[in-house]
């Protein structure tokens, strides 16, 4: 007996281990550095009072998270970023839907439909907040526009602490309701179109094959539409941030625009810092509860 | 009431919300591109919804010859090189999740589908300071890392399973006629998987395309801004010149309506991929 050689396949396994250190560790080292670091370098500046700049950085402890649990501001946006959630749920989806259906009955006939429905997703959150800060400003606006054609006055919606919010949520909508249109459509076009004819032949609307044939068969896709409708809506930043910077006051406050005052607004690096782990808390235990109520039930 | 009048009066109804979607998707473009060709004041004596007084093109020159054209380069720079990155990291990546048998196989996956769950405003403030200590604040480069980054997940993820769906006796043959992994890698799969990087490919121009948050805090000064930031100077220049801010806004949005029309089939099939997460 000689000396004991590592079997083949043993050989295999080992090269195959090196093999895939080879390829995965770019994409580790990014994730590494961009991602997991940072969330963990967040809860660390978050323990300091430090305003980013100077080397003046002094430990703090938890000073900063019991400000946070009390800072009614903060509570404030987290209350729009629920709110903004409730309703782009209630109205993007219904609304997505109906157009989704509308485009499948109509088929090719309709393409210049589907075209201008898909133009609001092509606009950057940016281009899409610029244009409608001034497509709904007072002095240029279309809904004054309108109001003025009808003899009315003019329609200040974002500068009104009241509605601004409403406004922004209109926009937001205006902005996503295509994106599900188009997830729905293609909900639509993975349903068999043997199931469709049985349905007719026994005799079925079309009412009555959309609401007990077509809806339960989409169900998959109407849950994760629900699910990224939620947790996106937790996230928002960019439209607000460019119609109307939280304001009026901070009426249209959300949890990343706060964030953003704090940190490169006012250089409280330490608090902003708070507010972002915060939001990463908040947002991660909401997404875990959505996905296990929306998903859970199905393994 | 016979049931084909109630169908007319239905089929009716539906045409009349049809058509008031399709104002309300349309108009705010009409209004966008139609102002863009007024001149400063005329928004304002002639009415919203009048067709411009002539072709009046002197907003898209002035953008055009203005620092424009600055914007628009640094943002095909950043766009292009983070890109070609991705695409190329998250093919080498993709590879051994979707075809090797090792331990940590499922972890790692698991690892990479939770980090599209993540939420990049948390890590805002901790990569603007290390941008500032490695010395790149302030130009393009500080973008690439976390444009790369932050879409590397969710284009691992579609293309692990792309390539799990690639035939196994294509990677054997290869290896039968004495490939490595590594030739395999560029020599078969690569090729195999070119629909799912096109995919991506447009998927995430338009993303990178679009991106602002990290733009807006990683750089600062006009010459090293990307398009979306643009937008913004524009309106501190010109305040109240609204057609000059809808010009700016239809010239940023026309290559992704080019994009739209090259790849419509491509951009929505990313989506939509890049929606079903998890």
């Amino acid at each position: 007996m000689g000396t004991q050689r590592p079997s083949l396949a043993k050989q295999r396994m080992h090269s195959t281990r090196i093999a895939a250190t080879v390829f995965l560790l770019p994409a580790l080292i990014i994730l590494f550095v961009f991602i997991a670091y940072p969330i963990v370098d967040s809860f660390r500046i978050s323990l300091l009072e430090w305003n980013g700049i100077s080397a003046d950085q002094s430990y703090i402890g938890l000073e900063n998270w019991k400000s946070l649990a009390t800072d009614l501001a903060f509570w404030h946006a987290f209350r729009n970023n629920l709110l903004v959630m409730a309703l782009s749920l209630l109205i993007q989806l219904p609304i997505a839907m109906a157009l989704a259906t509308f485009l499948d009955i109509g088929g090719k006939k309709l393409n210049f439909f589907k075209v201008v429905y898909f133009l609001p997703l092509l606009m950057s959150s940016v281009a899409v907040g610029f244009l409608f800060k001034y497509a709904l400003s007072p002095n240029t606006g279309i809904i004054t526009a309108i109001s003025k054609a009808f003899g009315g006055q003019a329609v200040d919606l974002l500068g009104n602490p009241k509605y601004a919010i409403y406004a922004v949520i209109g926009v937001i909508c205006w902005q996503y309701i295509p994106f599900y249109m188009v997830y729905f459509l293609a909900a639509y076009s993975g349903l068999s179109y043997e199931i469709y004819e049985a349905s007719i032949i026994d005799g079925a609307t079309r009412s009555q094959y959309f609401w007990r044939i077509a809806l339960p068969c989409m169900k998959g896709a109407i849950q994760s539409a629900a699910i990224l409708s939620m947790v996106g809506s937790l996230k928002y930043f960019d439209l607000i941030h460019v119609m109307t910077g939280g304001g009026p006051g901070n009426a249209t406050e959300l949890m990343a625009t706060y964030m953003y005052k704090n940190a490169f607004v006012t250089f409280k690096m330490g608090y902003g810092s708070t507010v972002a782990s915060g939001m990463f808390i908040l947002i991660t235990s909401i997404s875990f509860i959505v996905m296990k109520l929306l998903r859970g039930k199905e393994e | 009431m016979t049931s084909n009048t109630k169908k007319v009066i239905v089929w009716t109804i539906i045409f009349i919300l049809a058509l008031f979607w399709l104002v309300v998707a349309g108009v705010p473009f009409l209004f966008m591109v139609l102002t863009s060709f007024k001149e400063q004041f005329e928004v304002l004596s002639s009415g919203v919804f009048a067709l411009p007084k002539g072709l009046y093109i002197n907003n898209f020159v002035e953008v055009i010859t203005g620092n424009f054209p600055n914007y628009f380069l640094n943002s095909v720079i950043v766009v292009g090189i983070s890109l070609i990155s991705l695409l190329f990291i998250s093919a080498c990546a993709s590879y051994p999740l979707a075809r090797f048998k090792f331990k940590l196989n499922r972890p790692i996956f698991g690892l990479i589908v939770a980090a599209m769950a993540v939420p990049i405003h948390v890590t805002l403030i901790p990569v603007f300071i290390m941008t500032k200590n490695v010395g790149i604040y302030d130009t393009i480069w500080a973008l690439i890392g976390p444009y790369i980054a932050f879409n590397l997940p969710i284009s691992t993820f579609i293309l692990t399973t792309f390539m799990a769906e690639i035939p196994n006796e294509l990677e054997e043959a290869a290896e039968i006629d004495g490939c490595g992994k590594f030739r395999t890698f560029f020599n078969v799969i690569v090729p195999l998987s070119k629909p799912g990087l096109a995919t991506l490919a447009i998927y995430n121009s338009v993303n990178m395309w679009n991106e602002f948050s990290f733009a807006l805090v990683l750089t600062q000064s006009m010459q090293n801004r990307t398009l979306p930031l643009a937008i913004w100077e524009y309106q501190g220049q010109y305040a109240m010149n609204v057609p000059m801010i809808m010009t700016v806004l239809t010239l940023s949005v026309l290559p992704m309506i080019i994009a739209f029309i090259i790849g419509q089939d491509k951009l929505i099939k990313g989506m939509i991929a890049g929606a079903v997460k998890g």
